[in-house]
């Protein structure tokens, strides 16, 4: 109930059946199929989905960034503080890139210009979006380095002299300094080793809250969800299969992906010779199946599936499951 | 005010810090070939700044009682035809080469450079369009494009240049774009993007300096052929008129007297020689300086 009675002006983000295809020579890859996503101001929102899911589409596509060609956003709109991102310029799509809405890479190794001090990379984004000079903004980029936990005199140093978790620092901080109302963090750890994820994700949960942005965490780390996000969006195949609140999704998963994707978690007290996994592979974007893509490797699948494109429903108050066959049990169960 | 700030700042110590440049300079030191084709190309840039106050006499000075006099102590490299002293000549052709050398790769490098960016950043056809006509350009041997530009610009110092620049224009193209297209696909341009910068700001801040490398190579080593190139133009009479002297003009001039005064040809034609050899062995240093994984 809370889910439908939300003010649209509490939606910073609003996905209407988005839909983006890769035309190559062998064929289109549906990468991103009719994808409905809802964003409130000040949440974090965990996409999480195998890889191929759709999830780093998503998250360019938002960004306006799909390199094209071979990539064509077919359908939809992104509603972003009312407006749709779809319908803007290239030029008003460059004051929202950075200002508004921020992305942070998955490898930090890469993502940072080789020849250039880190101060002068996070200065750019101050200069692209505030009216400073330019001694102005390498001091507040000496600012947003203290903030992430870097020395200041470090800062005209170049990203070779810094670790693994400092450069994602440095990205973090590049990220949040024209503060943006949405940060987009494309497996911001998938690089770094674990003890370095725990203190990057601390510092990202930390300055979330001081800068009162909201947040989409790409990741296919359960765990990383589970500490940072207020929701979670289950992607397979293009499409978000499963959206609910976090404790809600974590206690009771009812899409029988997201089912399959929590009995796949090893458990640290149980011994098991082999990992309990989904049978099958997920399907190749060029040939999707029919009706439910989930299909061919569901249990629980009914003749329908093959056939009908399950909607979303809202299967219990801000849980909503693109699932019939769940919804049919459920129903039962409630009207018994 | 912020700059009050950064001075307060104390420098880390004990850590090394020096800048990419400092750090190619570093590493060029550990080649004794390099180091010397630096300071000859030094020396010849002092020869030719300071002309004016080196040379023994002015260029056009002729001793008609001197005419193909060896090396003496009042002529050290002896003197031609008119009795002119090679030595002054020889120095005030290197005015000529170093400026026709630079400012034609300079030419060069900023059409090419500018074309093959443009290329290799956007793709597609734009790049077919540029990259289809500078290979037209380079299926003209590089010396006949010259000859023939010159040709038709008629001749003359700022006309040899250009020639000489335009001829050269499709090498560059051809490295810039090959740099532009595999630093195109990093990430961190990618992240430039995202963080709202222009396509012309993604070239010139991000996509160049991170090329640099293999243009500096190329560009030294330009310099060596755009100087021969242009001493082979002033030998065909397309280049620097007389009485100005060029070390190409020069050895056409002394060609009629080579059997029995040498020293006409010999001492422009060294001076070339050791110019292009100092050229390509910093060039050569600098391919392996700026080489990261010949990081010692």
């Amino acid at each position: 109930m809370e889910q439908a009675n939300r003010n649209e002006r509490d939606l910073l983000l609003d996905i209407r059946d988005l839909t983006i295809q890769y035309r190559t020579d062998n064929g289109v890859v549906h990468a991103v199929g009719g994808l409905n996503l809802q964003l409130g101001r000040g949440e974090s929102l965990g996409l999480v989905g195998e890889t191929g899911a759709g999830k780093t589409t998503t998250a360019l596509g938002i960004m306006g960034l799909i390199p094209s060609p071979p990539g064509v956003v077919t359908s939809g709109q992104i509603f972003f503080e009312g407006e749709d991102l779809l319908t803007k310029s290239e030029t008003e799509m460059r004051d929202v890139r950075g200002g508004k809405i921020a992305m942070i890479f998955q490898d930090p190794m890469t993502s940072l210009n080789p020849v250039m001090t880190v101060d002068r990379q996070i200065a750019e984004m101050i200069r692209l979006h505030r009216n400073v000079s330019d001694a102005e903004s390498l001091t507040l980029a000496g600012d947003m380095l203290e903030l992430v936990g870097i020395r200041r005199e470090r800062m005209h140093d170049y990203p070779h002299q810094f670790s693994g978790g400092m450069k994602q620092r440095v990205v973090i901080a590049i990220a949040l300094a024209c503060d943006p109302g949405l940060l987009i963090a494309d497996e911001p750890t998938t690089a770094l080793d674990v003890t370095i994820q725990a203190q990057v994700l601390e510092l990202m949960k930390r300055l979330k809250i001081q800068f009162n942005a909201s947040m989409i965490l790409i990741t296919h780390d359960l765990g990383i969800v589970a500490d940072i996000c207020d929701k979670v969006a289950i992607m397979y195949a293009g499409r978000v299969v499963e959206y609910a609140d976090k404790r809600a999704l974590y206690t009771h998963p009812l899409h029988p992906y997201t089912i399959g994707l929590f009995n796949s978690v090893p458990d640290l007290d149980e011994d098991r010779e082999e990992l309990a996994v989904i049978p099958g592979l997920m399907p190749d974007p060029m040939d999707l199946p029919t009706g439910c893509t989930f299909h061919p490797r569901c249990e629980m699948a009914v003749e329908d599936c093959a056939k009908l494109r399950p909607e979303m429903a809202e299967l219990e108050p801000g849980h909503f499951v693109a699932c019939p066959v769940r919804a049919r049990m459920l129903g039962a169960a409630q009207g018994r | 005010m912020t700059n009050v700030n950064m001075e307060m700042i104390p420098e880390t110590t004990g850590r090394k810090r020096r800048g990419p440049l400092a750090e190619v300079l570093f590493r060029l030191r550990k080649s004794p070939l390099a180091m010397f084709g630096l300071v000859v190309i030094l020396l010849l840039a002092f020869l030719a700044i300071f002309a004016d106050v080196l040379a023994p006499y002015p260029y056009q000075k002729q001793h008609l009682q001197h005419m193909f006099e060896g090396p003496s102590a009042e002529f050290w490299l002896g003197t031609d035809e008119f009795g002119r002293d090679i030595l002054s000549r020889l120095i005030y052709g290197a005015r000529v080469s170093l400026q026709v050398g630079f400012i034609a790769v300079g030419i060069a490098l900023f059409v090419g450079g500018m074309l093959g960016a443009v290329a290799g950043y956007y793709g597609g056809r734009i790049d077919n369009v540029i990259m289809r006509v500078m290979d037209v350009l380079l299926s003209i041997p590089q010396t006949l494009l010259a000859i023939a530009i010159a040709a038709a610009l008629g001749p003359g110092l700022f006309n040899m240049m250009i020639a000489v620049g335009i001829s050269a224009v499709p090498n560059y193209a051809r490295i810039v774009r090959g740099s532009v297209l595999s630093i195109r696909g990093m990430e961190f341009i990618e992240a430039a993007r995202s963080v709202g910068s222009s396509d012309m700001r993604i070239i010139l801040k991000h996509i160049i300096p991170n090329s640099m490398a293999p243009i500096i190579v190329q560009s030294t080593l330009g310099v060596a052929s755009a100087i021969l190139n242009a001493a082979g133009l002033s030998f065909i009479g397309l280049g620097i008129q007389p009485p100005f002297p060029e070390w190409g003009a020069m050895l056409s001039g002394g060609r009629q007297y080579i059997r029995d005064f040498p020293h006409l040809t010999l001492y422009p034609g060294l001076a070339i020689m050791v110019t292009i050899l100092a050229l390509n062995f910093l060039g050569d240093g600098l391919r392996d300086a700026l080489d990261p994984k010949l990081k010692r």
